[in-house]
C-alpha cells in the first residue's frame, strides 16, 4: 500500500493551469438599443442593436449571443448579420415564448441587454476550393445568413454556392428579399420548397430532403452546412449520406437551454460537450454517434 | 518545544492535541475568519467558529447508502468522522448568488450594475479532507475554464485557506484511495494535519503546505518532525486505505462511453426519485439557473443565480418539451458527468470519492455498484 503513500501529487489535482484572461463578469450584460425593427414571415421578427457606446461588436458568423428583457430573462439568439459590419447587430427571433414574446413587444429605442458573442462559429475554411451546400427551413436561415453573405463576399473561394430552403407555406419565406437577391446572382443556385401549397402553385412543393436528393452539386467535393430543428436533422443527414456527401464534411448547429453560455451553468449539455463553447456548430462525423442515443 | 524551528514550506512539524486551540487562534490572529467542522442537527457541517467554538472532540460518524448516524463516543479523538452533508462548495459559490442588478429608466430603458465589488472575506477552513481539496481542484476548473471565470469565486478562492486532515477513519461510504485523491491530502492544503494517538501521546503532524500555513505554524508551540512521527503517520493511512470498503471499477471513463444503452440504467432508474439530493451534496455538481427579483414597482430587477440539479425536467427543457424526459436518461446524465464526460470538459473526474452522494440518497442509489453492474454486463468491450 505504499504507493498511496509516496504517490506524487497526482498532476490532474494540481493547480497548474492558467486563468482566463479577462477574469470580467461573464454574466454582466451590455444595455444596446434597439434601432429598427422588422415583422417577418412565419411569426418572427427581426431586431437591430446598437451599442450607445458606440463600440463596434465584432462576432463570427454562426456565433450567437444572449439577449436579455429587462425583468423577464435572458435566452441564446443566434447573430443574424454581417460580420463584416460590426457597428450594427442583427438578430431575427421567433417569439415561442415568455422570453422571446416579451422580446417581440419591445419597440425602436428600446434597451435590451447583450452579452457575447458566444460559440465557435461556421467553418468557412473548411469548405475553400469546394461547393458550399446551405441545408435550411423556415427560421433556420438565420443562423446562416451571415455566412452565406460571406461566402458570397469571398466568392471566388468556392466552386458551386448552392441553397436549399424549406419553407412552411408559399408566403411566409424568411428574409425573402434575400432569396430574390441570391437567386438573381448567376454565381449561386437557390432552391426552395414550400411544404405544403394551395392546388395550382407552380413552385416546388415537398421536403427539403427532397431538396437536397437532386440539388447540382459535386458530392465529394462540397461542404455543406445545416440548420434545422433537430427533430428534421437525421432525414437531411441521410438525404446527404445518400447523395455521396462524407460525415466529415457536413456542419450543422443544435440547441440546447441556456442559462449561461459561459459553461458554468451546466445546462447545454451534449455527451462531453458544452454546446455554448464546444457548439453550437458541430460536425456530424464527430457526433453522428450520439445521434443514435435517445434522450442524451 | 519552541515556536522557534523555523518550519519551512515542505517540512513537518508536530504539535500537542492541547495545542490545537492555539492553532484555531493563530488563524485568527494571522487574520482569518476560521470555518469548521461542527456537530449539528445530528451532523457534521462546517460552520463558522465564534469566539467560543473549538472542534468537536468524539465523534464519530456511521455511514451507509441512504444512512448517517453521528455518534459521540467517550474517546478524546478529534478527527474520527469524515465528510457531511455539506461540503465547501456553498462557501464559494452560494446556493444562491446575485449576479447584478438592472434599474429602469425612462422609456424602455435601463442600466445595470455590476454586483457589489465587496472583497471576499479571508477564510481558514480547518478539517477538510483530501476529497475536498481535489473537489476544490475540480471546481478551479468549473469556474475558470480558459475562456471565462467566474470573479466571485476567483475572489473566495484567492482569499481562503485549508487545513486539511487525513483520514483515519474513513466511512463505509468512501472510495477515495480508487479515484486517486485520499485519504492522504496530496496537494492543495496550506496544512495538513495527521492524527497520531496511542495510549501516551496524543499529537498531530502538520505537514506544511505553503507559506500561508508556514506562518500560522510559527504561532503555535510545536517542534520538527522526526522520522517515526512520519513513519506513525505513513501508518495511519495505510490502515485508512486497507479499511476502504468500496471502490470505483478502474477504466469507468471509456467503459461508460460504450454503455449508453445499457439496460441498468433502466433498472437504477426504477429505484431513483429524481429528488436530485446526490447533486446538492456532491462537492463538484456545478449547474445553476438565473432568475429575475424583480421589485414590486418593477423599478429594479437582481439576477441571481441558484443551484440547479440535471434531476429536473426543466434542466433540459426546450421549446416544446424536455429533452431528457425519462429518468432513466437523467440518471445516466448525472452519472456520465461525474465520471465520464467531465474528463473531456476539464480533463480530470468530476467524482472524488467523497460517498456523500451514496450516504444522502434517501434510495441509497451507490455509484460505485451501479459502476460495477454496468462493467459486469458491458455491452462493447474495448476495442482492443
Ligand atoms: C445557440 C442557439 C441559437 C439560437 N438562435 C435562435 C435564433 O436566432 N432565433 C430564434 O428565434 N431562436 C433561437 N434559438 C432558440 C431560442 O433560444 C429559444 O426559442 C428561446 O430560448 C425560447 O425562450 P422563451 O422564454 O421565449 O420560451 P419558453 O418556451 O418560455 O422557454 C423557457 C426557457 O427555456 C429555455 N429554452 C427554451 N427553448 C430553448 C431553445 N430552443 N434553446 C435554448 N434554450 C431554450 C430558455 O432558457 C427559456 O427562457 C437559439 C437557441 C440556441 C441554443
Ligand atoms: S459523485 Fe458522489 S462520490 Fe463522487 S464526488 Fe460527487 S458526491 Fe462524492
Ligand atoms: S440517485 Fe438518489 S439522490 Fe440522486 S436523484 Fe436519484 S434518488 Fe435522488
Amino acid at each position: 500500500m505504499d504507493d498511496v503513500l509516496l504517490q506524487e501529487p497526482s498532476l490532474a489535482y494540481a493547480h497548474t493551469h492558467t486563468r482566463a484572461q479577462d477574469a470580467a463578469e461573464p454574466m454582466l450584460p451590455r444595455p444596446f438599443m434597439i434601432e429598427r425593427r422588422r415583422k417577418e414571415a412565419g411569426g418572427c421578427f427581426t431586431l437591430w442593436l446598437r451599442d450607445p457606446t458606440g463600440q463596434p461588436f465584432n462576432f463570427r458568423v454562426g456565433q450567437f449571443n444572449m439577449l436579455y428583457v429587462y425583468g423577464v430573462g435572458e435566452v441564446p439568439i443566434s447573430i443574424a448579420g454581417d460580420a463584416s459590419d460590426p457597428s450594427l447587430l442583427m438578430h431575427t427571433i421567433r417569439g415561442v415564448g415568455a422570453v422571446t414574446d416579451a422580446m417581440g413587444r419591445l419597440k425602436v429605442g428600446d434597451t435590451i441587454g447583450v452579452r457575447g458573442p458566444f460559440g465557435n462559429g461556421w467553418p468557412l475554411d473548411a469548405a475553400v476550393g469546394q461547393d458550399v451546400f446551405f441545408v435550411t427551413s423556415t427560421v433556420g436561415l438565420a443562423p446562416l445568413r451571415g455566412l452565406i453573405l460571406e461566402t458570397l463576399a469571398r466568392r471566388e473561394e468556392f466552386g458551386k454556392v448552392v441553397l436549399a430552403y424549406g419553407s412552411r407555406g408559399i408566403h411566409d419565406c424568411l428574409y425573402e428579399n434575400d432569396l430574390h437577391a441570391w437567386r438573381a446572382r448567376f454565381d449561386m443556385t437557390v432552391y426552395v420548397t414550400a411544404h405544403s401549397a394551395p392546388i395550382g402553385y407552380r413552385g416546388q412543393v415537398g421536403s427539403v430532403a427532397h431538396l437536397i436528393e437532386r440539388a447540382e452539386f459535386d458530392p465529394p467535393n462540397t461542404v455543406a452546412f445545416v440548420c434545422r430543428s433537430e427533430a428534421m436533422l437525421p432525414a437531411a443527414f441521410a438525404a446527404l449520406e445518400a447523395r455521396g456527401v462524407a460525415p466529415d464534411r457536413f456542419y450543422t448547429t443544435m440547441e440546447r437551454n441556456m442559462k449561461c453560455a459561459v459553461g458554468f451553468c451546466g445546462h447545454c449539455q451534449r455527451g462531453p460537450t458544452f454546446m455554448c463553447r464546444q457548439g453550437p456548430v458541430y460536425r456530424y462525423s464527430d457526433i453522428q454517434h450520439l445521434f443514435a442515443v435517445r434522450e442524451l | 518545544m519552541s515556536a522557534e524551528t523555523g518550519a519551512l514550506v515542505g517540512d513537518s512539524a508536530v504539535l500537542e492535541a492541547t495545542a490545537l486551540p492555539a492553532l484555531i487562534q493563530a488563524l485568527r490572529d494571522e487574520g482569518y475568519e476560521v470555518i469548521g467542522p461542527t456537530a449539528r442537527d445530528g451532523a457534521i457541517v462546517f460552520s463558522e467558529y465564534g469566539p467560543a467554538d473549538s472542534l468537536p472532540v468524539g465523534y464519530e460518524d456511521s455511514q451507509e447508502g441512504g444512512r448517517y448516524r453521528l455518534i459521540k463516543t467517550a474517546g478524546r479523538r478529534v478527527f474520527d468522522y469524515v465528510v457531511g452533508p455539506k461540503s465547501l462548495k456553498e462557501w464559494f459559490w452560494p446556493p444562491r448568488q446575485p449576479l447584478w442588478t438592472a434599474r429602469r429608466g425612462g422609456r424602455g430603458s435601463y442600466t445595470i450594475d455590476p454586483p457589489d465589488p465587496k472583497v471576499a472575506p479571508r477564510r481558514a477552513f480547518v478539517g477538510v479532507r483530501a476529497c475536498d481539496l481535489a473537489a476544490m481542484a475540480v471546481n478551479d476548473r468549473t469556474f475558470d475554464n480558459g475562456d471565462f471565470a467566474d470573479p466571485a469565486y476567483l475572489k473566495r478562492r484567492d482569499n481562503a485557506i485549508f487545513i486539511s486532515v487525513d483520514c483515519a477513519r474513513p466511512a463505509a461510504t468512501c472510495f477515495c484511495a480508487s479515484m486517486n485523491t485520499g485519504p492522504r491530502s496530496s496537494s492543495g492544503f496550506d496544512l495538513a494535519l495527521t492524527e497520531l494517538e496511542d495510549a501516551d501521546t496524543h499529537v498531530f503532524l502538520v505537514r506544511i503546505g505553503t507559506e500561508a500555513g508556514a506562518k500560522v505554524v510559527a504561532r503555535v508551540p510545536h517542534r520538527l518532525s522526526v522520522e517515526s512521527d512520519l513513519e506513525r503517520a505513513r501508518a495511519v493511512v495505510t490502515q485508512a486505505v486497507a479499511r476502504m470498503e468500496r471502490s470505483m471499477v478502474p477504466g469507468i471513463d471509456a467503459l461508460l462511453k460504450r454503455n449508453f444503452t445499457h439496460p441498468r440504467w433502466t433498472t437504477v432508474a426504477e429505484r431513483c426519485l429524481s429528488c436530485g439530493n446526490c447533486t446538492m451534496v456532491c462537492p463538484t455538481c456545478f449547474c445553476s439557473d438565473v432568475k429575475d427579483h424583480t421589485s414590486l414597482t418593477g423599478d429594479v430587477t437582481t439576477r441571481v443565480r441558484s443551484w440547479d440539479s440535471c434531476f429536473t425536467l426543466d434542466h433540459s427543457y426546450v421549446h416544446g418539451g424536455a429533452l431528457r424526459q425519462s429518468r432513466m436518461s437523467r440518471y445516466r446524465q448525472w452519472m456520465t458527468h461525474k465520471l465520464s464526460s467531465w474528463w473531456d470538459q476539464f480533463g480530470v473526474s468530476g467524482c472524488t470519492g467523497c460517498g456523500r452522494c451514496i450516504t444522502w440518497c434517501p434510495v441509497g442509489i451507490d455509484i460505485t455498484e451501479e459502476a460495477r453492474a454496468i462493467a459486469e454486463g458491458d455491452l462493447t468491450q474495448a476495442a482492443e
